[in-house]
Order: structure tokens, then sequence, then C-alpha cells
């Protein structure tokens, strides 16, 4: 574990090459080439044949960010890898919005209100991953770089914190503080498992996906975790405190590696994983059928199974290949492994098995391998799952550790997509463009949000909600397509992006970090659809205003958004005023045509884009007439104006979409009509920017505008029968599993009875399939041709989905029936 | 094996057996046998009559005498195959004939010497059934039949298996006892063999180690099932001691294994952490990680042969011995009993076992061994024969 450095060189010399390297890229190889004469260097010019060309481009600021605002550390030192934690601040940009104070002159600005850019310090974890024979050499550059830590301790675990202790010591000066290996282990599994959406993946080699994420389950407890480093522990976990070593077993990573080096003369990890990948391992083992000619029918174990393993090299006489004795190798201890931990669920009755620790590292082999042995070891009852961060979990349980003053387990954490590298990111097997960059340094960066994220408490099944409608990573046509149309798009984004700062000069430079970042994601997914969990067109838009975030654009939109919404206001007593003239039941047709017409206003979808642009005359009343005629392509609203006819709803719960029209002259009229209903509402919206979406900031002075000319609004608010909150997201889409902990109080005390989800983004993208405890009402126009002949209609079809749960109706009718 | 043709002599016998044979009552003619062709090993067992009357002698044919006497005057059979003298069970009464059951073995690659052998010799004309259980009488029964034109009557290995363990404790009453322990199996300097009577042997974890691993759950003579099985066996151990020190026998294997080291090789609870790893009650002593030294170039280079042969053996032993606490653990049964030839003349396995069981058990499991390990199959078969279930 400790001792197995598997590039045995001369310390300083690497440090110098390999920070060389990522200093500036490509420097490093003439510098060692052009010295060959000595030996150490000429050492260093070897390494770079097998390590460097990994990282040769690595841009500099990709590794290590804000280490000059490192605050806390922890370190998990592996047999081979090297994962370090660092605690952080991030300045950056966040667009504000402010009412002017009408008082003073300032109102005499024709402005709606202040957009400000304004810089705020938030925290995020940074775990980076690399490989031990790197350690000085990182050591040395955090040293370099580190400026502001407050901290005098670095928290260590993994078998090698011992090892290195000195040198960790004498190099940052702080001083090692050694935490308990596994302790450390099952922190970081529950903080994954909580916080990062599809941490969790069946393996199954065979299928559409290979990957299968999981939903996350709310309730994540209890589980086993087989933890396989040099050898396996095996832990039952039962709460956050409560979990227990319950076994393990001395075959495991160490045995392959040692074994395998033995066997093959191999020295590498992955070299073994390599070979093992090209073997053929019936040359080894004696199989069934070697023995029986065939099946053992009796007792139903087919032929091709192990009967024996290594059992054909019980001779002097005959040569074996590596390939072959490292497949049979990794056949014998993954098959040893996975029944073990069978053993051990069975008898302490669990069926959630997560497996962990360097043997797997996302190997697909590997993960094959086990997935196999527990499927055939419990006919299928227990399911292996995996981590997509399984390397860090050390790590991080070794900085939660550390950080308990900070309190992080009181925070949501959420995964940066553009900080992170990606499941198999070091892989050799990987896209090779993806491995350049990134090279031997996998990253994994989480932001603490705002506030706790928590369910929507009228989920019908929290355990098996799936927020996204199409898993990408199955559907490979559409991926195909939404991956085409995010690129596609790129050039607008980065366009609007650049046209948001105006008076930034540098603001085109950020723009094309930006296009290539994001570029490179996209590239990225083509190939490994799976890197961030299940790709859907959540993940692609929420990937995307992360890297917009990461290169300082908060908000591109807010200009556009300040000029709809400054239009929209205007013609918002006309509107309320043609609809009061009309019968109830013309009105509340007409309410709903308002909420879809509005909804063709969205910036974010490109056909609407391209005719906004275009023609910014297009109005309203326009909007209106391209919509679908009914029968719409989804229509219950006949069932919906049946209910209205019945008693009203006691609140209802609506989460909007785009600023401008559609919150202003689709949206409020229909709060409005709801409110004289005598339906209590609570207004849901982004906490934070996306797309032309409206935020909460923008929301308040909006409200608060609309309240000054119509008293229905005003009352409302007054009285407490309106309430506006935040979703506490910044995604255009909508993931009910993770809203902000105020926003489910709040639906809880008002006694929610309905839900209406708006926008593409929100009710077909996400949610679609979503089946709540309560009624409900999605709709949406549908404003992308592709996905409108996917779903059988056409471009401006309706979406107008109106559900009662099931049990329901039938309750009332028991209470009314004696 | 070579030698072995020239002892089975022409001749003709009346062929009728327990289960060809119209009466009840009669038993099998002669010859008994029993087979097990394993994935490694062949084992048989052969009934020599003791209580020939002068009668039966003259009726006997000479290819029946000879094979008798080639069986039971020699020891060791070609340059493979070899009878297991010190196993013998003399004056055994069997389907009321009185005789000694030999044990006999030689490698399962060398069935085809034997079969030859069977068919220059027209052992088929002794209109023999032949009993015969393990995966080989499956694999090679059409060898039987076209090389030695022979029938088999192919048994499931686990019933013989059963059939044979408890039928050899149960005729086990005089002379060593079939089942033994380890006394004292955590004192190194105080662990000595000793008998052990399985009265009440139910229920009863059976653990078969031959080139792969069964463990059977036994609750009555008839009622057994298969718990589990391990395919890092027997054949495991010698394939990689194959592999790794370029030894060619089982023999070899365990003596470069007795004069190694394993914790060379190894690498222990203690090397991580430096001492007992106190939070999970892992003593130093504990292999963490099977091999891990070997990850070190360095420590690669300073192992021996023997060293290697050794941990490997431990290896093998200790995972063995983890999967059976599991399963006695998951089928709520305290009594282990392990066979099968990888334990012949394996007294560092069994040691291992008995403190393995012993110690992670604290106490709760015992390991017993039968002095008979990897011949129950072949004396199930031999049963079947005569008393046909």
């Amino acid at each position: 574990m400790l001792t197995a450095l598997s590039v045995p060189l001369d310390g300083s010399s690497l440090s110098r090459c390999v920070e060389a390297d990522w200093m500036s890229s490509g420097m490093c190889a003439h510098y060692a080439r052009s010295v060959e004469t000595s030996p150490t260097m000429a050492e260093c010019g070897r390494v770079d044949s097998h390590t460097m060309d990994k990282s040769i481009t690595l841009p500099p600021d990709e590794i290590f960010r804000n280490l000059e605002n490192a605050k806390r550390f922890a370190i998990d030192i592996g047999g081979s890898l090297t994962k370090l934690a660092y605690y952080s601040t991030v300045k950056h940009k966040v667009a504000k919005v402010r009412s002017f104070d009408h008082s003073t002159k300032e109102a005499a600005s024709d402005k709606l209100y202040e957009i400000s850019v304004q810089e705020e310090v938030t925290a995020r974890l940074h775990f980076i991953k690399f490989e031990n024979a790197y350690i000085e050499t990182c050591l040395d550059f955090i040293k370099d770089h580190l400026v502001n830590t407050e901290t005098k301790v670095i928290k260590a675990t993994g078998g090698g914190a011992h090892k290195f202790k000195v040198l960790i010591e004498r190099k940052l000066g702080l001083k090692v503080d050694k935490e308990d290996e596994m302790s450390c282990l099952i922190k970081g599994c529950n903080f994954v498992l909580k916080n990062i959406p599809h941490e969790a993946f069946v393996y199954a080699k065979h299928a559409d996906s290979e990957f299968r994420f999981q939903t996350t389950d709310p309730d994540i407890f209890p589980y086993l975790l087989v933890n396989i480093g040099s050898g396996v522990s095996i832990a039952k976990v039962e709460s956050e405190d409560k979990f227990e070593r319950i076994g393990g077993s001395s075959i495991g990573g160490g045995t392959f590696w040692g074994l395998g080096a033995l066997l093959t003369k191999t020295k590498r990890f992955d070299e073994l994983l390599q070979l093992a990948s090209k073997g053929q391992h019936s040359s080894v083992d004696m199989l069934v059928k070697d023995i029986y000619g065939g099946s053992y029918g009796y007792l139903g174990l087919t032929g091709d199974l192990i009967a024996s393993s290594f059992g054909k090299s019980a001779t002097a006489d005959k040569e074996f290949s590596k390939e072959d004795m490292a497949k049979s190798l990794l056949h014998m201890i993954s098959n040893d492994i996975g029944q073990l931990a069978c053993l051990y669920a069975r008898l302490h009755n669990l069926s959630r098995v997560y497996f962990g620790g360097f043997f797997i590292r996302g190997h697909p082999l590997t993960m094959h391998t086990i997935t196999y042995s527990i499927n055939f070891f419990t006919k299928g009852e227990v399911q292996a799952l995996f981590l997509r961060h399984e390397g860090y979990l050390g790590a991080i349980g070794a900085f939660l550790k550390g950080a308990e003053e900070d309190n992080p387990n009181q925070y949501s954490w959420g995964e940066n997509y553009a900080g992170s590298s990606g499941l198999m990111s070091v892989s050799p097997d990987m896209y090779p463009m993806q491995r350049a960059r990134s090279g031997t340094f996998d990253m994994l960066e989480m932001d603490r949000l705002d506030r706790q994220l928590v369910n929507l408490p009228l989920l019908q099944e929290p355990s098996s909600y799936i927020p996204d409608t199409v898993d990408l990573t199955e559907d490979a046509p559409a991926r195909e397509y939404w991956l085409f149309c995010f690129e596609d798009a790129l050039d607008g984004v980065v366009k609007r992006a650049v046209a948001s700062q105006p008076d930034m000069p540098e603001a085109a430079v950020r723009a094309e970090k930006f296009r290539q970042k994001y570029r490179h994601k996209l590239q990225t997914l083509r190939y490994q659809p799976f890197a961030y969990g299940s790709l859907t067109v959540r993940s692609l838009l929420d990937t995307r205003e992360h890297c917009l975030n990461e290169f300082n654009f908060p908000d591109p939109y807010s200009k556009i958004k300040e000029r709809e919404n400054d239009v929209a206001l205007k013609y918002y007593q006309k509107v309320v005023k043609s609809l009061e003239e009309l019968s109830w039941e013309d009105r509340q047709f007409a309410l709903v045509r308002g909420v879809l017409a509005g909804n063709v206003f969205d910036w974010g979808a490109k056909a609407v884009s391209d005719v906004l642009e275009s023609d910014p005359e297009f109005g309203f009343e326009q909007a209106k007439r391209q919509l679908e005629e009914r029968p719409w392509l989804v229509d219950s609203y006949d069932q919906w104006l049946e209910r209205l006819k019945g008693p009203p709803h006691k609140c209802a719960l609506l989460f909007v979409d785009n600023s401008g029209v559609d919150i202003i002259l689709g949206v409020m009229p229909l709060v409005r009509e709801l409110l004289s209903r005598g339906t209590e509402v609570v207004l849901a919206s982004n906490s934070g920017p996306a797309l032309n979406d409206v935020t909460n900031g923008e929301l308040q002075i909006l409200t608060e505008r609309i309240a000054a000319m119509d008293p229905v609004i005003q009352s409302g608010l007054r009285d407490d029968r309106l309430t506006l909150v935040q979703n506490g997201s910044s995604s255009p889409c909508l993931d009910l599993s993770r809203l902000d902990k105020a926003l489910a109080m709040v639906v809880r005390e008002r006694k929610t009875d309905l839900v209406i989800i708006e926008g593409m983004g929100r009710a077909i993208h996400t949610n679609y399939f979503a089946t709540l405890s309560c009624e409900s009402l999605k709709l949406a126009v549908i404003k992308n041709s592709w996905l409108a002949d996917r779903l059988g209609g056409k471009l401006f079809s309706v979406v107008f989905k109106y559900e009662v749960p099931a049990g329901k109706p039938s309750q009332e009718a028991a209470v009314l029936t004696p | 094996m070579r030698h072995r043709r020239d002892s089975r002599e022409d001749g003709e016998t009346s062929g009728d057996t327990c289960r060809k044979g119209q009466t009840q009552t009669m038993t099998s003619s002669f010859p008994w046998f029993g087979m097990d062709i394993g994935g490694t090993l062949v084992k048989l067992v052969y009934f020599e009559p003791k209580d020939i009357t002068a009668e039966e002698e003259q009726e006997e044919v000479e290819n029946l005498k000879s094979i008798r006497r080639y069986l039971t005057s020699n020891i060791a059979y070609g340059t493979t195959g070899i009878r297991d003298v010190h196993l013998e069970l003399q004056d055994l009464t069997l389907c009321g004939r009185k005789g000694n059951l030999h044990f006999i073995r030689f490698p399962t690659h060398d069935l085809p010497v034997f079969l030859q052998m069977g068919r220059n010799k027209h052992f088929s004309s002794l209109h023999t059934t032949l009993c015969a259980t393990g995966g080989g009488a499956y694999k090679f029964e059409n060898d039987f039949r076209t090389m030695a034109d022979l029938q088999l009557h192919k048994l499931d290995e686990l019933d013989c298996l059963v059939r044979g363990v408890l039928y050899i404790d149960s005729v086990m009453s005089s002379g060593p006892s079939e089942c033994y322990y380890f006394e004292n199996p955590t004192d190194p300097d105080h662990c000595v063999q000793k008998p052990y009577l399985l009265e009440n042997p139910y229920p009863l974890l059976l653990v078969n180690i031959g080139s792969g691993v069964s463990i059977l759950a036994v609750y009555s003579e008839n009622n057994y099932k298969r718990v589990t099985g391990t395919s890092l066996g027997g054949g495991t151990f010698l394939g990689l001691c194959c592999l790794l020190t370029g030894c060619s026998t089982f023999e070899e294997a365990l003596e470069m294994a007795s004069e190694g080291e394993s914790t060379r090789v190894d690498k222990l609870v203690r090397d991580i952490y430096g001492g007992d790893y106190e939070r999970f009650g892992l003593p130093g002593w504990a292999v963490a990680s099977s091999f891990g030294n070997m990850m070190s170039k360095e420590k690669r280079e300073s192992v021996s042969k023997e060293d290697l042969a050794r941990a490997t053996l431990v290896t093998i032993t200790n995972n063995i011995g983890s999967i059976t606490r599991m399963c006695a653990l998951n089928e709520n049964i305290e009594r282990v009993v392990f066979v099968g030839n990888f334990l012949r003349v394996n007294t560092l396995s069994m040691k291992l076992l008995a403190y393995a069981m012993d110690y992670w058990s604290k106490g709760q499991l015992k390991a017993l061994f039968l002095r008979h390990e990897g011949y129950f199959g072949a004396v199930g078969a031999l049963l079947e024969l005569l008393h046909p279930s």
C-alpha cells in the first residue's frame, strides 16, 4: 500500500520536470530532451514518455484552482494515487437587481430596476487526484501558491499518510493529523450519496448504456460499503454516525498488483489491467466444462463457470501469456470479493452494496467482473453499486472531519460541472482529447449552496422520482440531436455573453474561454455521455450555466430581461382589463392561452430567439395566433375547466419560467384569478439566473410594481395570500428533489393542493412524468421542432396536462358514501 | 500407470451387479470399484475380498485375479499412480463380504493411459459396472465407451461425497479415529491433533477442497444442499505455485511452502498500521493484503520461491477459511468438516484452517478433518454400486 510507488524516480528532478510541464505546456519535453546527458534528466525524459504525454497540454489554470484562497486541507494517500482536498472561497460575480428608491432622484431614470454585478464569496470544495509520483511536486506547488491559509493542520488518511507525513510537514509547514481510513471513507460516502445526484450507478456491460445511474433516494441507509484497496474492508453503515467494520479479505487490489507483477513482470497497476482486458482466462482457468465436458447440469452450473482459478497452469511444461494470466487473476479476485460481499450482505440482510477503492477506479472490466460475480452469487437479489467519485471518498471524509467547525453537513453541496473532470477522465481507454487535457489529474469541485435542498413534500414517491424525461445516455438519437443543438447554439450564447458586458473590454476573451470550455465538455459528453451521471437536457443546460459562471458571465440575459419586463409591465393593465370583460368560462380559457402564449417568449429556445431578434414587434397577440388550436397535443383542458367549477383550491404552488411577457402578462393574470377564487398562491422562481428565466430578485420587484397597479395582487401580498419563494436552483429545468427547504416548509404549512409547472424546461424536459400526491397542471409550448416531432406534434404544439393523483377522487367518494 | 496394463490379464467373469441383478439380495459381482474423476486427480477405491472360498477361487477368472494381485501387491502404479497404504481399511465387512478397502489415486491427465490399458486387457469382458462420479465421469464417458468399451454408471459427486463421508465415519470404530481436530489451534507450541468422535454429526458444514471448493450444508444423510463454492482451491494453489516457482507437483509445492515465510510476501496489518488496527480489532499479524508486498519491485526481488509458495498456500487457505466461516454463520452451523485432496499431507493448511475458524469465530466454530481426505466421492460411488439408492 505505501511502498508501491511504481515509478522509481529521483523526486526532485521529476518535480521540476512536472512543474515545468503544467506551468508552460509543452516545455517539459524539450527541457528533458535537451539535457539527455544527465542521467536524472534522461530518467525524467523516460517518464515523459508515459506520463507527460497525458498532461502535456494541461493548462496551468486547470489544476489546483483557487489554491491561493485555500482555507483547509485534507489528503488521502493511497497505494498509487494521492487525493488532495481543500476548502476554498471563490470570488465570483453575481448579478443583483435592486429597486430604485423612488423618493430620490434615481427615480428619474427610466430603468425598471438597477442591475449590478457584484462580487460574492462562496465556498467551494476542491478535490484533485494524481499519481503518487507527483506528490512532491504538488506539495511544492501548493507551498508556492498558498497565501491565505488559516489552518496549521492537514488532515490525512490512507495507507500512505504515514509514509509521507514527514515530507508533508516539511514542505507545507502544516502538522499532519491522521484520521482513521475507514471512518473517512464512510463519511465521504455518505456525503457524496447525499449531495451528488446520480452518484451511484449500476454497471451493465451489454446494455444500451453501460452506466445506469441510480435516483437519489433520500434515505441512503443502511448499506454495505466494500472498499477494495490493497486488501478489502467491508463495513455496514446504518446512519451518519453509526457504522461497523464487519469483515474483510486480504485478497484485494494489492493481490492483483503484487501477484500480477510477479506473474507478468508488469509493474504498473493500470498496465496490468490493460493486459487483463486483452486476455483469455479460459486458457489458464479450469472451467466447469474442462472437468465435466459441459455444464454441471445437476447444480445448474454452466460450463463456462470457473471451477478452479489457475487450475490449468498446474504444469511445468507450458507457457501462459501475460494477458491470459492477468485476466485470470482479475477474475479470481473480483469473483472472490463479490462472493464475500454477498455473504456479508446476506448475513446482515442488506441489499445495497457500494464498491469503492483503488482496485475499481472506474475500470469497466473490473466493474463488470464484480457485477457478474454479485449477480451470480445472489441471483440478482443484490445489486453491485459503484460510485462516480469513489476515489475521493477518503479525502472527502478526512476533509469533513477537519471541517466540523464549518458544519459542512448542514449545507447542501452541488457538483460544479465546469470544474469537475467527470467519470473516467484519466482512464487510458478514454477519448484521447479528454485525456490529453486533464491528464493524470482528475478533479472534482463542489459548491456550497446557499441553502439546504430537500424534496418537494408533494412528490408521490420520492425514492423513485426521476426529474428528467429523457435519459440521453440511453437514447442515442436524442443525445446526438441535443449535443448538436447545444453546440450549434454556442455562437449565440457567446455573442450574448459579450453583449451583456459592453463596458468590459476583456469580456470577449472570457467569452472565448467559455466557448472552449463548454465545447470541450460537449465533446467529452459525445464520447462519455455518462461522465456526470445520466446525460440529460437539464445537465447540458446546467453545465452551460456553470461554465458561464466560471468565466464571470453571471447573467448574460439581465438586460434583455429588464427590457422585456419593462415592456410587458406597460401592457399589464390592458391585458387584465380585457380579461375581466370576458365571461367566466371564456376568461378561464383566455387565461390558459395567455400563459401558453407568454411561454412562447423564451429566449432560451432557439426558434423563438431567432424570431425575436429579427422581429422585435413580435407581440403577445401574435404569439397567441402561433399557438396550436385545440385539441392540443396533450389536452386535458376540459377536465381542468370542470375542476374550476368546483370548490377553490386551498393553495397553488406555481413554478414560473421566463421573465417579461411570460411572467407578467401570462402568469400574473392567472395568479390574480386564483387569488380572486380564494386560492392562496406561492410563486416559486429561480434563486439565481438561468437564461431569461425570472429570478426571485426580479420577481420581487415586478410583483411590487404590479401590486401598485392591481389591488388584487396588492391585497394578496398584504394579506400574505400571495407568497414569493425561491426554488433553490439556478437551472432552466426543475429538480423537485432538490428544492429550497423554505419552499418545502411553505408548501407544507399552506396545505398546497395544486402544483402548476410551466415551460419546456420544467414541464417537458423535466417532470413530464413526475407524479405528485396532489392535483398538478403542467403546461408548455413546444418551441423546438425536433422535440415536437418526437412527441408527435409540430412547432408550437401545446401540452396541457392536468392530473389528479390516482385514488384521490375515490377517496372523496368514500367519504361521501356512508 | 503404464505398467498397469501388464497386470490385467485377459479373462472372463460373470458380470452381474447389484444394479443389474434380478434379485435384490445378490451382491454385485467382483471387482468392486468406486471412481471419482476430478479436475486434477482420479480417486479409485478398490475392495479386496479376503473371504474368498476355495470354490469361488476356482470359478474366478484369471483376469480378475490378476487385477487383485496387481493392485494389492503394488503401492505405486506406473509413474504417477499411488496407493495410499496408510489409509487402507482392513477387515471391513461390506455387502456381506469381508475384505480390505484400498485407496488409489492418479492424475486425471493420465486417464487415457488407464483407458488404453483397460482396452488392451479387455477389462470390459468382466462385465462390471463402473460406478464413477466427479466431472470426469461425464467428460470422459464417451472415452470410456470408445476406448475401453466400458459403460460408466455416472453419479453426482456431491451425493457420493456426502454418502462416502458418512459411511467411512460410521465404519471407523476401531483403529485410528477417522475424524480429528487440532487442540489449542491458536497456540502453535501446543497445537496437537486429537481424535474427534463425530456422533450426531448433523448439521454439518462439509467443505470439499479439490481443484475448486464446494461447500455443503448437510442436515441428514439424504438432506444436504450446496451452499456455495469458490474457484480458489487446490488447483489454484498448485497452478499459481507452478507459475511462480517453476515446480510441477503438489508435493514439491508443499515442500517449498513449508520452508518459506509468507510475511515477506504478504502485507500485514502491522506493515500498514505499525501494530494492531485497534479500532476494528484487527491484530497486527493479520494479513491485510495477500501478496501486497509484491507491489514493490525491491521486495519482489528479495523474496524466495519458498516464500512465494508459502504465501500462495496461506492466501488460498485463509480465503477458504473466511468463506467457510461466513457460510457457517449464514447457515447457523457450528461444525465444519474439511475434506478433499488439497489437505493431503498438508498439515500447514489444516492448522491454518483450525486457527482461522477458532480465532475469527472467537471459539464458536470447530474445524474437523477426516483421514481419508479426498476419497469420499470414490467411496460414495462404490456404495452406490453395492447399495443403489
